[in-house]
């Protein structure tokens, strides 16, 4: 009998709790497939977030640490500076970076800080129970946007890519999507790159993440896929933003 | 090094340099800005690092990772930036990560004064956390507290804050570096500090929420270990007189030192004795048992309105002695005199 | 047991700071206690830059000074604020360039000083302080003149050490002015 499948050494034993169908889970995979085919395992250092992308610590097989709400890279920036030969990445959503957090996210990648950013844009407080983020699409309904996202009143989503596209210390950016097994492969890609990115001292790196949220969206899981088709790449257009 | 003449917050960034700090990560705020400006300048030569953080917040948060990869580490603000770190240092308390914090107080929100104070003493995060925290009363003491809050720190895994305040920050005082307490011997290897899993063989190291024996288990470490530890072990009071006094002074920092300018003035009419808590927390409740049947009444000056350490002088008081409140946050906030007609007054209403 | 308390008053840039710190850095040469206090609280918004400084051969209870042994002037507002603190029988040193108030205090010993004139004679314009400096050290013989110049050598070294010697000198102008006087 031969072995076709195993799960990478970096997670541990422990089963993912996401939710069914919510694709969290396909990225922790992948982060966790580069850090073993990039061999940096024993040297790597999770900074987890708070919402769902928290739980990341407890799967994770290497050193990790949980760090308050948007504060990861506040962390990761203390982390990598006492110890700048460590492979550092922190793993945020969306509430996390792109709204409580965004003035740490903005300034770790100004100053060039040599750690990786896995941004998981999902539209959504996803763990907190499905209220509007900055990234939540016009007109979509949350529960703090019952009736639909009304950019009068809360503005446009946010586009991080974009936005720390502007920032010289950002030396890599793509923005990918996991709802086909085509754009999985190039969403691992790029989080190797982002990885490779650190590893040659070159600056900050953020891999953004086009991700489902089924149960918030109310939809079935492959519903989920197609919205992240229909409605989130329309206005988060893939590719990259910056390479070294 | 000889005895040198230095500004407070200038001798608690040597001192922290003298204690092996390796990184300070900080924010400009006044009245502790020389604090970053002292590290800015003397850290890199010296091989450390000094960052300046993006807020008060991020600089924290820094101090925390920078903690958890196995650092001496430290940070200061004042006030208004304290507020804004507490959550961090709640975190940094309950997943047990050591580092110094020196909180030069001054009075007000960020658009507040500059001056002095003593507002902070109650300021805690969320978490239900207990730190060591210091308070110094001249530069002399600032420098040896901030020196020995790193070994403390270290000994017990557990953040340690030096609260200072505007007054012993700015002003220039003698200060001999040759006279710092001793160095803890023999302080835990910091094992569980964030170097990759490759440093422990293979085994990581998860710094998790604290939810495993340290904080919320029932009867966990810091119930059952930590605290009793550092109740017993690290509480520091100074008292002087209270045997056969007739009012006692119980004051901390800036306010200590007006007390005894005011217990001069007032050697001829009354006997003062003094309670100077040189920690807040733990705070010396014990040493209040020493005073003696004389004592009519326990005279708490701090410089903010209505008090604050005050509540924990009324219960180590228990009933005893009449406490009473003096100062303020107006004018030129507490003075010696209005120390002494306070006294004055106390001993009129008391000797009836 | 020795104690002198001494607030120096003038506006920025005049060096009001700078002459309390090095009375208190000759205090600690000649192995006393010394604290320095810079203006603190309300007082920051007056536009005037002054100092506390206690000096002493014991403990110091308390860096800020409300009664003063000594109080160095500089300029008119600063006179108006600070002449009250001085305790009966004090003495105040007056910038006498700058300062035109009358004194209005019978019960203290005025010194006035041409501080400015002297300065510019000796070509050194901005050391004005230096030589109030000096007539300090000559009226309150508090701290020797051995010990301000060797605060003075201290303070200015490297490419500044040039300045050392015309600070010392305005210092000594100061000094004697007031020495001959009594």
């Amino acid at each position: 009998m031969s072995i076709l499948y195993t799960k990478p050494k970096s997670l541990n034993d422990s089963p993912f709790t996401f939710c069914p169908g919510c694709t969290h889970g396909i990225i922790v995979q992948l982060v966790a497939s580069v850090i073993d085919e990039m061999g940096i395992g024993g040297d790597t250092i999770c900074v987890g977030c708070v919402g769902c992308g928290g739980y990341l610590p407890w799967f994770m097989a290497t050193d990790t640490i949980c760090s308050l709400h948007g504060r990861a890279p506040a962390n990761a920036t203390g982390i990598k500076r006492m110890q700048p030969d460590k492979v550092v990445f922190t793993y945020q959503g969306d509430g996390d970076l792109a709204s409580i957090g965004t003035a740490e996210i903005i300034h770790a990648a100004h100053r060039g800080e040599k750690f990786t950013t896995i941004f998981v844009n999902n539209t959504t407080y996803g763990m907190t129970g499905g209220q509007m983020a900055p990234t939540t699409l016009p007109g979509q309904k949350t529960t703090t946007s019952p009736y639909g996202r009304d950019v009068e009143l809360c503005g446009k989503p946010i586009r991080m890519c974009e936005t720390l596209a502007t920032i010289d210390g950002a030396k890599f950016l793509e923005r990918v999507s996991v709802d086909s097994p085509g754009n999985v492969r190039k969403a691992k890609k790029a989080i190797r790159r982002a990885f490779e990115c650190q590893l040659a001292g070159h600056g900050f790196s953020m891999v953004e993440i086009l991700s489902s949220c089924p149960t918030n969206w109310g939809k079935t899981p492959l519903e989920a896929l197609e919205r992240i088709r229909t409605e989130m790449i329309p206005y988060y257009p893939l590719g990259n933003f910056k390479d070294f | 090094m000889a005895r040198v003449l230095m500004k407070g917050n200038e001798a608690m960034a040597e001192a922290a340099i003298q204690a092996g700090c390796q990184a300070f990560f900080g924010y400009p705020i006044t009245p502790q800005s020389e604090i970053p400006e002292y590290f800015a300048r003397e850290l890199p030569p010296r091989g450390g690092l000094f960052l300046q953080a993006e807020s008060e917040m991020a600089a924290m948060n820094m101090v925390m990772g920078a903690s958890a990869a196995g650092g001496r580490i430290m940070t200061s603000t004042s006030g208004p930036g304290y507020c804004l770190k507490l959550e961090a240092l709640a975190a940094m308390a309950l997943t047990r990560l050591p580092a110094v914090i020196v909180v030069v107080m001054r009075s007000g929100p960020a658009f507040g004064t500059m001056k002095a104070a003593q507002e902070d003493y109650r300021m805690t995060g969320n978490g239900g956390y207990k730190v060591v925290t210091f308070a110094p009363s001249d530069v002399q003491e600032a420098a040896s507290m901030v020196y020995e809050a790193f070994d403390i720190a270290d000994q017990y895994r557990n953040p340690v804050v030096v609260m200072a305040d505007g007054m012993i920050g700015q002003m220039m005082g003698t200060v001999d570096f040759e006279k710092m307490p001793a160095r803890r011997q023999n302080l835990p290897e910091k094992t569980w500090a964030l170097r990759g899993s490759a440093s422990r063989g293979g085994k990581n190291s998860a710094l998790l929420f604290p939810v495993g024996p340290a904080h919320y288990a029932a009867k966990s470490e810091a119930e059952t270990e930590l605290y009793p530890a550092l109740v017993r072990n690290e509480t520091r009071v100074e008292v002087t007189d209270v045997e056969d006094a007739d009012l006692v002074f119980a004051a901390y920092g800036t306010a200590a030192r007006m007390c005894r300018a005011a217990a001069e003035e007032l050697a001829g009419k009354m006997k003062i004795g003094f309670i100077r808590p040189k920690t807040l927390w733990p705070f010396p409740y014990e040493a209040f048992d020493r005073i003696g049947p004389k004592c009519r009444a326990i005279i708490c000056p701090e410089i903010n309105i209505l008090g604050q350490m005050i509540d924990d002088v009324r219960i180590a008081a228990a009933g005893r002695w009449p406490v009473y409140h003096a100062g303020d946050t107006a004018g030129d906030f507490l003075t010696p005199e209005n120390i002494i007609r306070k006294a004055e007054e106390v001993w009129e209403e008391q000797r009836v | 047991m020795f104690r002198s308390k001494i607030i120096v008053a003038g506006s920025g840039g005049q060096g009001a700071l700078r002459v309390g710190q090095m009375i208190a850095y000759a205090a600690l040469n000649e192995g006393r206690e010394a604290t320095w206090l810079p203006s603190y609280g309300a007082e920051m918004r007056g536009g005037t830059a002054n100092c506390n400084v206690v000096i002493s051969d014991g403990e110091i209870p308390f860096a800020m000074v409300s009664t003063a042994d000594y109080c160095i002037i500089m300029n008119d507002p600063s006179l108006e604020k600070f002449e009250e603190k001085a305790v009966p029988g004090g003495t105040l040193i007056l910038d006498s360039s700058m300062v035109r108030r009358e004194v209005g205090r019978k019960d203290v010993t005025v010194y006035r000083v041409p501080a400015d004139v002297i300065a510019e004679e000796e070509g050194n314009p901005r050391g004005a302080n230096m030589v109030l400096l000096g007539a300090y050290v000559a009226a309150s013989r508090a701290v020797s003149l051995e010990a301000v110049y060797e605060n003075i050598d201290h303070s200015f070294t490297g490419s500044k050490a040039k300045y050392a010697a015309s600070n010392k000198a305005l210092v000594k102008r100061g000094y004697d002015l007031i020495a001959g006087q009594e």
